[in-house]
């Protein structure tokens, strides 16, 4: 019997999408393919939201302006570095993701992996502190 | 030098409502192999825990389970890998059916494997034509050195470690399509163009989205996951020299 059993707990259930971001043990290409799932689904919100913002065009200057004066407050500003980072992540590891499944770079998808990972957080803080500076 | 740890088991046996661990203190030698330590918890604790091994030196894939959630071959994987004294998870493997504790039931791995067609054929039996000289090989020369399917044990690691296993079920998985190129290299008689129609469909060939964990999890560096970039890359090509040869 169990020498030291400090109490039955449940154990996790197998075939649950939540898996995907179980972060224990991943090696980087799991890691890009939870950031590449996430960022992407981000992506589809933006667009929708997107949407739903330029349709206060067809509602007159004063609702428009209204908008500007939102997009301009530190909260929506750092929403739009995240967005950044989002879109270069999905796109760089877009790229990363086309070469290896036409079988070129295979054996270097983790550094291809950490190369878009660098880029997109280089050219972030680039575009942040352009944000922020004007 | 002994080594102690506190094994934290699945268990689980049908009739039981949930999964829950149980705790389980042991002392072995810090040579010995997180296998030693779980079979000293059967021998010394606990008869009634059920798990699954053989070989004892990563020969036969047997003994594949998670441990603190990484897919591991147990039998070689050193207790000194983790502190003195602290407590190590050891699961089942993810995606396969729970049978009991820590073992799953590897029918739906055996099933992939036969759907693409693998076998193990002697290039030296009878009737079986010599894939070195009477079949032109399909994929480029160079990417057969990368092909090492033989070490392949069907430990089920690389299923385990499969995100999209875990959510598409009728996944083949990354074993079975490795094997699936194996047989392309050299069908040994196999009908390449039925190997082809088993795996270029939605929950073969193109479910797989490039996670590269079955690699990571190999033990025995087949690198599953390569197998499948370089399928993607001539496997159409493949599948129309097949349909060629067939006519």
């Amino acid at each position: 019997m169990p020498n030291a059993d400090k109490g039955r707990v449940p154990a996790e259930r197998s075939r649950r999408v939540s898996r995907w971001f179980d972060p224990r043990g991943i090696a980087p290409g799991q890691l890009a393919f939870v950031l590449h799932r996430i960022t992407g689904l981000g992506l589809v919100f933006y667009l929708y939201l997107h949407l739903a913002v330029l349709s206060l065009l067809a509602r007159g200057p004063e609702a428009w302006d209204r908008f500007i004066d939102l997009a301009k407050t530190t909260p929506i500003l750092i929403l739009d570095v995240v967005l950044i980072f989002g879109l270069l992540f999905h796109a760089l590891n877009g790229l990363r993701l086309t070469l290896v499944s036409l079988n070129m770079g295979v054996r270097r998808q983790t550094a291809l992996f950490w190369g878009a990972a660098l880029v997109t957080v280089v050219l972030t803080a680039v575009a942040g502190w352009m944000i922020f500076r004007m | 030098m002994s080594w102690r740890l506190t094994l934290k088991i699945h268990r689980w046996q049908p009739g039981d409502r949930a999964p829950y661990y149980d705790h389980f203190t042991v002392e072995v030698p810090e040579e010995a192999y997180v296998l030693d330590a779980i079979e000293k918890v059967w021998a010394e604790q606990d008869r009634s825990l059920a798990f699954r091994h053989a070989c004892h030196h990563a020969s036969c894939g047997s003994c594949g389970l998670r441990v603190n959630g990484r897919e591991k071959l147990p039998c070689i994987t050193p207790v000194t890998d983790y502190p003195n004294g602290s407590t190590i998870q050891i699961d089942p493997l993810r995606h396969f059916p729970l049978v009991r504790d820590l073992v799953v039931d590897m029918g739906p791995f055996s099933q992939a494997m036969e759907a693409v067609r693998f076998s193990i054929i002697r290039h030296a039996s009878e009737g079986v034509p010599d894939a070195r000289s009477s079949e032109p090989p399909i994929l480029p020369e160079e990417d057969h050195e990368a092909t090492r399917f033989e070490n392949c044990l069907e430990c089920g690691l690389c299923v385990s470690a499969c995100p999209i296993a875990g959510s598409a079920l009728n996944y083949l998985g990354p074993a079975a399509l490795a094997a699936a190129e194996r047989m392309l290299v050299e069908p040994r008689g196999v009908d390449p163009l039925a190997v082809w129609e088993a795996i270029d469909h939605d929950d073969g060939l193109w479910r797989c989205h490039g996670a590269f964990e079955c690699s990571a999890a190999c033990p025995s560096e087949v690198d599953p996951a390569a197998a499948i970039m370089r399928l993607r890359r001539y496997g159409p090509k493949v599948g129309q020299v097949a349909r060629q040869q067939r006519r």
